[in-house]
C-alpha cells in the first residue's frame, strides 16, 4: 500500500466515524437563550416585588379577585405537561417513537388546556371591569391598578410563551413523525423540552405571587 | 458509533420522573394550603421557598442539569447569582427609604 493510499484509507475511516454535530454546544446555545428569558422575566419580577412592597394591602385586596382553584388547576396542568415532555425525550432515547409521539401530543394538549383556563379567567376579569383602561379599574386605588397592570403583562407574556412552546413542540411532533428526530439524534426535542420547562418554572413563581397573597 | 454515544445522555428511569412529578404536585398542594393559613410576613417567604424547591427539582431532573457538565452548572449559577444581586441591591435601597 502506497503512502497516499493509506492516507486516503485513514481519511475515509475518519469520515465514517465522525458525526458532524455537537449536541452539548447545541444545548448550551439553548441555555444561553434561556438566560435571556430569565433576564426578561427577572426584570418584571423585580418590578413586581418593588410595587408589592410599596402597596402590600392593595395587592392583597386585588389578588382576592383571582380564582385560586383555576390557578391551582393550571399549575397542576403545566407541571403534568413538563412531566410528559421529559418522558417524551426519555421514550425517544429508548427508541420508543410511538410513545414519544403520544407524549408530545399530550404535552401540546396540556398547553391548550392551560390557555383555555386563561381565557375563562380573563373573560371573568374583563366582565368584572378589571382590565387595563376600564373606568371601574381606574377608580380603584393605585396599588390595585398596578397589581392588574402587572398581572396582565406578566401572565400575558407567560401565556405568549406557552403558545410559542406549543408551536415549537408541534414542529417537533412533525419532525418525529417524519423521522428527523431519532433515538440517535434528538437534540431538537431536548431544546424544545428545555424551553417548555423554563415556561413551567416561570409559572411556578407567578402562581403564588399573583394568586396566593395573604 | 462511539461518537454518537458521546452525544447522547444516559437515560433515567420513567419512575424517577413520575416521583419528581408527584413531589411537584404535593408541593403545589402545600403552597395552596399554607396560603390559607395566615403566617403574616412569613407567608411570602414560605411561598417563595416552596417555589425555589420546585424550580430546583425541574432544573435538576426534568432539565437534566444533574447530568450536565460543570460548565453548565457554573453558567446557571452565575445567571441566578446576578439576578439575586439585583434583587438584594434594589431592596437594600427601597427598604431604607420606605416609611420615611
Amino acid at each position: 500500500m502506497s503512502t497516499s493510499e493509506s492516507v486516503q484509507a485513514v481519511a475515509v475511516e475518519h469520515i465514517e466515524e465522525h458525526v458532524n454535530r455537537d449536541d452539548i454546544r447545541s444545548r448550551m446555545g439553548m441555555w444561553l437563550f434561556l438566560f435571556s428569558e430569565l433576564l426578561l422575566f427577572g426584570g418584571l419580577f423585580i418590578m413586581y416585588s418593588v410595587y408589592r412592597y410599596l402597596h402590600q394591602t392593595d395587592f392583597s385586596i386585588a389578588s382576592k379577585e383571582m380564582n385560586t382553584y383555576l390557578g391551582t388547576l393550571n399549575t397542576v396542568i403545566l407541571l403534568t405537561s413538563s412531566l410528559t415532555m421529559a418522558l417524551a425525550i426519555n421514550a425517544m432515547q429508548r427508541g420508543k417513537k410511538g410513545l414519544s409521539i403520544f407524549l408530545q401530543a399530550f404535552t401540546i394538549l396540556c398547553g391548550a388546556a392551560f390557555m383555555i383556563n386563561k381565557v375563562i379567567e380573563w373573560s371573568h376579569e374583563f366582565a368584572e371591569g378589571n382590565y387595563p383602561g376600564s373606568a371601574i379599574l381606574a377608580a380603584k386605588p393605585k396599588g390595585q391598578i398596578l397589581y392588574f397592570g402587572l398581572y396582565y403583562s406578566m401572565v400575558g407574556l407567560h401565556g405568549l410563551h406557552v403558545l410559542v412552546g406549543m408551536t415549537v413542540i408541534a414542529f417537533m411532533l412533525v419532525f418525529t413523525i417524519r423521522g428527523k428526530i431519532t433515538p440517535d439524534n434528538y437534540v431538537k426535542l431536548e431544546a424544545a423540552g428545555l424551553y417548555w420547562h423554563l415556561v413551567d418554572i416561570i409559572w411556578i413563581f407567578l402562581f403564588p405571587l399573583f394568586y396566593l397573597i395573604t | 458509533m462511539e461518537n454518537i454515544k458521546e452525544h447522547t445522555q444516559q437515560t433515567h428511569s420513567y419512575g424517577l420522573y413520575i416521583l419528581v412529578w408527584l413531589a411537584l404536585i404535593t408541593l403545589t398542594g402545600l403552597t395552596a394550603v399554607i396560603a390559607g393559613i395566615n403566617f403574616g410576613k412569613l407567608s411570602i417567604a414560605v411561598a417563595i421557598l416552596i417555589a425555589v424547591i420546585k424550580s430546583y427539582l425541574v432544573l435538576t431532573e426534568f432539565m437534566h442539569l444533574k447530568s450536565e457538565s460543570r460548565t453548565f452548572k457554573a453558567f446557571i449559577f452565575v445567571a441566578i447569582f446576578f439576578l439575586a444581586v439585583a434583587f438584594t441591591l434594589l431592596f437594600s435601597d427601597y427598604s431604607s427609604f420606605v416609611g420615611k
